[in-house]
């Protein structure tokens, strides 16, 4: 069987769930026997999202321009997209401004008022990507495959959901082993 | 005392007249989720979790609030029954700020036990993101009314088992929440007993223990059990 295009992208999220992924320790070895890593921020060099990605896990939610361009080509470019954690199947804790209102209310809050030193707004066009009004869960957004919530999923739950994907088959999300939110 | 014979998912039960079909289900074994219910305080239908098919009637009960006749048949796991559920959950999930990560019910929260017993991978809904407040005047409890599912087993208890009767609800709709006293701060509530019965019930992280932080809330629900029967039964141990 040909090697599965594997990629793994880190959007609004604080990296947990990658950190976890990197916690299935010694089933990464196996892993990698069966997958091309073939963009990923711990597992690749690329700068690229390439074409014809069969799976991707999309960790964190969509807050700015940078990750709205890339899951639209990540969802244009992978077969199976995944859901990866709470941040990206429910905005999660990087959501908590929406509460505030829109991006202004927010910079605001966070350079101005709350500024010790020099208080100014980011302003960097091409550089600092510019924040959307609201953090969207990545369905909200894009058309999702699988949904695997956790802050951060355990190790075994991504590994129980990768491992049927290898042979062809789509994993059972069910039960406190697999959907636990938090 | 009469008793009433029925059927639920098949299995055939008799149970005393006055009974609620939730009881009746309990009785024989069959799993139904609820979130407003608490047992030992009266029943309000708030959640509509435990809506259940009834024959001859066209719409969805709710188990708790409907009681039990002679001949009855109900279904309580129909695909419809299974959708409207998850529906339901997905709703509370999008209507409130839940974010279980930093939560000091993650772990040990009803909400979430459902969501897994339904199902819920992910809310069909778009998330409202209201703004809501936290109330920490009081010296040993805080309300976060973010987690807030307005199942009001806080209000029952008070008034019901506690007698002081400090919660209550205010506003209609979406804008619901739940208000202390003459919609006071919690902290200047004379009637409340500090007695923490609101904790023990509250199923989510809305009510919590000050000090405690991420998933560290965990409930003495015996204690209520406990209250109840010493009252009904006259047992006075534990
Ligand atoms: S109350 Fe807390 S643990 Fe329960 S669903 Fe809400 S945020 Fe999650
Ligand atoms: S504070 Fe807790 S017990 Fe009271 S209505 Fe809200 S969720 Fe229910
Ligand atoms: S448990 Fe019956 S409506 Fe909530």
């Amino acid at each position: 069987m040909d090697k599965v295009r594997f990629a793994t992208v880190w959007l609004a999220g604080c990296s947990g769930c990658h950190m976890s992924f990197l916690d299935m320790d010694e089933w990464l070895i196996e892993l990698a026997q069966h997958v091309d890593v073939v963009y990923s921020p711990v597992g690749s060099d690329l700068k690229h999202y390439p074409e014809n990605v069969d799976v991707c896990l999309v960790e964190g939610g969509i807050a700015n321009e940078d990750n709205l361009e890339l899951i639209l080509q990540v969802r244009r470019q992978t077969k199976i997209l995944i859901s990866f954690g709470d941040c990206a199947v429910t905005a999660n804790v990087p959501a908590m401004r929406n509460m505030l209102g829109g991006a202004e209310p927010v910079l605001k809050r966070a350079y101005l008022e709350l500024g010790d030193v020099g208080p100014q707004l980011p302003h960097e066009p091409g550089i600092v990507p510019e924040l959307l009004d609201r953090v969207l869960p990545v369905h909200e957004v894009v058309p999702v495959d699988i949904y695997m919530p956790g802050c951060p999923p355990p190790a075994d739950r991504i590994r129980a959901t990768l491992e049927p994907l290898l042979r062809g088959e789509m994993p059972l999300m069910e039960g406190r082993e697999m959907i636990k939110f938090g | 005392m009469s008793v009433k014979t029925l059927k639920i998912d098949g299995i055939d039960i008799a149970i005393e007249e006055g009974a609620t079909v939730l009881d009746a289900a309990r009785q024989a074994g069959v799993p139904i989720p609820t979130l407003c219910h608490l047992d030992g305080v009266g029943d309000i239908g708030a959640c509509r979790l435990c809506l259940v098919e009834v024959g001859g009637s066209r719409r969805l009960l709710p188990a708790c609030v409907t009681e039990v006749a002679e001949g009855m048949e109900v279904q309580t796991n129909t695909p419809k029954l299974q959708e409207y559920r998850r529906m339901t959950v997905e709703l509370l999930f999008s209507e409130g700020n839940h974010v279980c990560a930093v939560c000091v019910a993650n772990g040990h929260c009803e909400l979430q036990d459902v969501a897994i017993q339904v199902g819920m991978d992910h809310s069909r809904f778009t998330y409202r993101f209201p703004d809501r407040g936290v109330d920490v005047s009081h010296e040993q409890f805080g309300i976060d009314h973010n987690r807030c599912i307005l199942c009001t087993r806080c209000v029952r208890v008070c008034d019901e088992i506690e007698g002081a009767h400090v919660w209550d609800v205010a506003q209609r709709g979406a804008a619901c929440y739940i208000v202390s006293g003459l919609n006071q701060p919690w902290g200047e509530v004379d009637a409340c007993t500090s007695c923490g019965k609101c904790v023990d019930a509250c199923p989510t992280g809305a009510i919590f223990r000050k000090g405690s932080t991420t998933g560290e809330k965990e409930r003495d629900r015996a204690k209520l059990d406990f209250l109840v029967t010493a009252r009904e039964k006259h047992e006075w141990t534990r």
